[in-house]
């Protein structure tokens, strides 16, 4: 069911939102957070979608801020969604125009749940310091995705510039099972340190820049970050052992293999996780992620710069 | 720059804190005997497919089958892709099926062939070999438990249950777990000669439940609801696994053995320590285990068991539109068979928590619906400072974990009826963690096989439990085998008429889940 509430106030969505829970019945029950989506109109039916899946896992009022026109009057269209159109959700659209466009804050405070966490996500471009913006401080967790931004790497600085805790970013989550292979790869006998690591990725893909600061600040080893064409996302890692190379390939994007020293290769599935259960993942957790604030704020540094001299040659 | 030291046990790359790194097992293979029975089709096969379409299974994994069956390693995938394709949970993605289909072997032999257990030794070296699986196998004993001695034999003649150095060997073995006490040790021996104690896991899938997780949770994390958990508060507790199927085509394997054997025995036994123990030290296997113990030796069982013990066998009747037959119409069932389908059970516990708190248990076959609950009914107020009329219909305040369908917890408690008069009636109050929370979190034998995989034992149930829970059920066993037929009850019915009478004996009635 969809509701359009054109030139509204909050006032008259809460009251709408708090009559269908009543018509309608248990379907507002068990929320455990409101999920806060601030994107432009070409990006707000994709994220809505995506939201709505992830709320399968996390029930949560998805509310998307879409800001409009900045001239002309100041004008609040909402739109709500319940039911077969919302997930496992309820969905509230608010779009902005005029100078309330701007003032995104001021319409959502009405509207989030009593007593529950406020996540906010940018699919999209973020404020440049995401942390202090106006939506931003009302949220618990602030979900970036450095990899839509149009130049990822000065991203990823920017983000490393203004970490606070509760800031958590799309490009790490994607590589989780990566980073769980290899961590179960130093499970298994021999038992010697990480002498050395090469990451190999896009040169615009900034999953493999923090793939490379985890390595490089957990395992206090030099690691270099071999640079492939644009758009290929993350192709391997390789971890240098005195008994030799553990090394971690995906060449096609889809199915890896993990080849220990002197023993056979193995193959597993690792595609591109779909962004749903990025988010997912991502609502699973909401306390500050330090391993993330680590690799951000110092391994990103530490990350060999010879690597970044090749990028230059190439 | 001096690297991080590497050592067992110490892996710099595992940060306490990094609470989303996901735990990948160590390369292994699983040996699935019983491959053409109900439970591999529905439940193991489809959860395996599920963790590799998560990213939890170790690369390199392999599968393999074990049957008396003229299959080549394509027709067992064949099987187990249309398993995976009926039941498996997660959408079907190509790459991820042909990967794992990659592991795929089929040995073909009857249990008690020595020449197939050693084709099983060289595929598994061959595997080992080619995928890298390193020597660490799982047995997984979908069977009969009349093979389990047979088979686990023979997985010690080939010399499979030791493996080479550094590797580990682990069995699986489901339910029953013996008929009776004696059944139980002889069992328990049997295949704790081949395999020593802390390699032989019992799957109670109930125990994968994030619902009966989440009694812990809900039990230990919480202020509000343990002071009152307690005998002082708390008037009784109700423990229903109803199913509305009969037996089905199992008739084999359940006639004889009976609704308390085939429930209370594991999974209800094992609902009624997670509610009723004392706080665990930790939630380590060891500690969690020695407080579930504590508790199911602490469980008496009345003196009087003709009062306080029932068992029913499903009759003729509607259930949900449907004429359905008795259990004594069910094919391959005799006329004559006494066991029981319905079976519902008073205990207490003699702690000083649970002092004078009775525990009703029951389960059965054919009944109103299919549900699994844990409901904790509290005392009334001691005093009501209303008119009579005012709290007539107020029943008692009620926890209820609902564990299965529709997983959550519900609150009853006494609510003013609005209006002018005041009234109090009973409402509800209910929490779910999302109607399809189902759908995307993961099933218990997905936990449970991942559980084996990293060799993390607490939510398998230990062979000292298994004991004390026969303990428990093999005096009323006893006393039923002296007692005659059943009483029947009506299919689509909540049991037999002796039940209710139990409960009203004691001034309580059964839930209605």
């Amino acid at each position: 069911m969809i509701v359009d509430l054109p030139g509204t106030t909050t006032a008259a969505v809460n009251k709408y939102l708090v009559k269908l829970r009543h018509d309608i019945g248990a379907m507002t029950l068990g929320r455990v957070l409101t999920l806060v989506i601030v994107v432009d109109e070409a990006g707000a039916e994709a994220a809505i979608e995506v939201a709505n899946d992830a709320s399968r896992q996390h029930p949560c009022r998805v509310i998307a801020v879409i800001s409009g026109k900045k001239s002309g009057a100041s004008r609040l269209d909402a739109q709500i969604r319940v039911g077969g159109d919302a997930g496992a959700s309820e969905v509230v659209v608010l779009r902005l125009f005029g100078a309330l466009a701007g003032h995104g804050h001021s319409v959502l405070v009405p509207l989030l749940l009593p007593d529950s966490p406020v996540v906010a996500w940018w699919p999209r471009e973020a404020p440049l310091n995401v942390s202090e913006s106006a939506i931003g401080q009302m949220a618990q967790r602030r979900i970036t995705d450095a990899a839509e931004a149009s130049n990822p790497q000065a991203e990823m600085r920017r983000r490393a510039d203004s970490y606070q805790p509760g800031d958590t970013d799309l490009a790490w989550t994607r590589i989780t099972l990566w980073r769980g292979l290899l961590a179960a790869a130093l499970d298994q006998p021999p038992y010697q340190p990480v002498l050395a690591a090469d990451v190999a990725g896009a040169s615009d893909s900034p999953s493999a820049d923090l793939m490379a600061g985890w390595l490089a600040q957990a395992l206090q080893c030099p690691v270099t970050r071999t640079r492939t064409p644009a758009g290929t996302g993350m192709t391997s890692v390789r971890l240098t052992r005195g008994s030799g190379n553990i090394d971690l390939l995906r060449p096609d994007g889809a199915v890896a293999t993990l080849s220990p020293p002197g023993q056979p290769v193995r193959r597993i599935s690792l595609g591109r996780r779909e962004l749903a259960e990025c988010l997912a993942d991502e609502l699973h957790r909401l306390d500050p992620d330090e391993v993330y604030a680590q690799t951000l704020t110092k391994g990103l540094a530490l990350i060999d710069a010879p690597a970044r001299q090749k990028e230059s040659k190439s | 720059m001096i690297p991080t030291a590497v050592a067992q046990g110490q892996n710099p790359l595992r940060d306490p804190q990094d609470k989303r790194l996901p735990r990948i097992a160590g390369p292994c293979s699983l040996v699935l005997f019983g491959v053409t029975g109900d439970l591999a089709h529905n439940k193991i096969m489809p959860a395996i497919y599920d963790l590799a379409n998560r990213g939890l299974l170790p690369p390199g994994f392999s599968l393999v089958g074990f049957a008396r069956r003229g299959w080549t390693h394509a027709d067992f995938a064949k099987i187990v892709r249309e398993s995976v394709r009926a039941h498996a949970r997660t959408p079907f993605h190509q790459e991820v099926w042909r990967n794992l289909a990659e592991g795929f072997r089929f040995v073909e032999g009857a249990f008690d062939d020595a020449d197939a257990f050693d084709v099983l030794r060289e595929t598994l070296q061959e595997v080992d070999k080619e995928r890298g699986t390193s020597g660490n196998h799982i047995f997984y004993l979908s069977i009969p438990p009349a093979f389990f001695s047979t088979v686990t034999q023979q997985l010690d003649r080939s010399g499979l249950s030791q493996g080479i150095e550094g590797a580990w060997q682990r069995v699986v073995i489901e339910k029953p777990f013996g008929h009776d006490l004696d059944s139980a040790r002889e069992l328990n021996s049997t295949v704790g000669s081949v395999f020593a104690s802390d390699s032989i896991f019992r799957i109670d899938h109930y125990l994968g439940k994030e619902t009966v997780q989440n009694l812990l949770a809900l039990r230990f994390a919480n202020q509000m609801f343990e002071p009152i958990w307690n005998a002082n508060y708390v008037d009784h507790v109700q423990i229903t696994m109803a199913e509305d199927i009969g037996i089905g085509g199992r008739a084999g394997y359940y006639d004889g053995i009976g609704a308390a054997r085939d429930v209370i025995q594991n999974h209800l036994l094992q609902l009624l320590a997670l509610t009723a123990m004392e706080k665990p030290v930790s939630f380590q296997a060891h500690d969690l285990r020695s407080e579930k113990e504590k508790v199911l030796s602490a469980v008496r069982l009345p003196e009087d068991l003709a009062t306080s013990t029932v068992r029913g066998q499903y009759a003729r009747g509607w259930q949900g539109g449907e004429h359905v037959g008795g259990y004594l119409d069910e094919e391959g069932i005799q006329e004559t068979s006494t066991t029981e389908t319905y079976a519902a059970l008073k205990v207490e516990i003699d702690t000083r928590r649970w002092a004078g708190v009775p525990f009703y248990l029951r389960t059965g076959k054919r009944l109103g619906k299919r549900v699994t609950e844990i409901a904790v009914v509290f005392k009334r107020a001691p005093h009501l400072p209303f008119d009579q009329t005012a709290t007539e219909e107020l029943g008692q305040n009620a926890i209820v974990i609902r564990v299965q369908p529709d997983e959550g917890v519900t609150m009853r408690f006494g609510s003013k009826v609005p209006g002018n008069a005041m009234e109090v009636r009973d409402v509800t109050m209910d929490f779910g963690y999302g109607s399809s929370f189902t759908e995307s979190s993961p099933e218990a034998y997905e936990r449970l096989i991942l559980d084996v995989m990293l060799g993390d034992p607490p939510l398998f149930p230990r062979h000292e439990e298994v004991e004390l829970a026969w303990r428990i059920l093999d005096p009323v066993e006893a006393f039923w085998a002296t007692q005659g037929r059943p009483d029947p009850y009506p299919a689509g019915g909540w049991g037999p008429e002796c039940a209710d009478v139990m409960m009203r004996r004691d001034g309580r009635t059964w839930r209605k889940p």
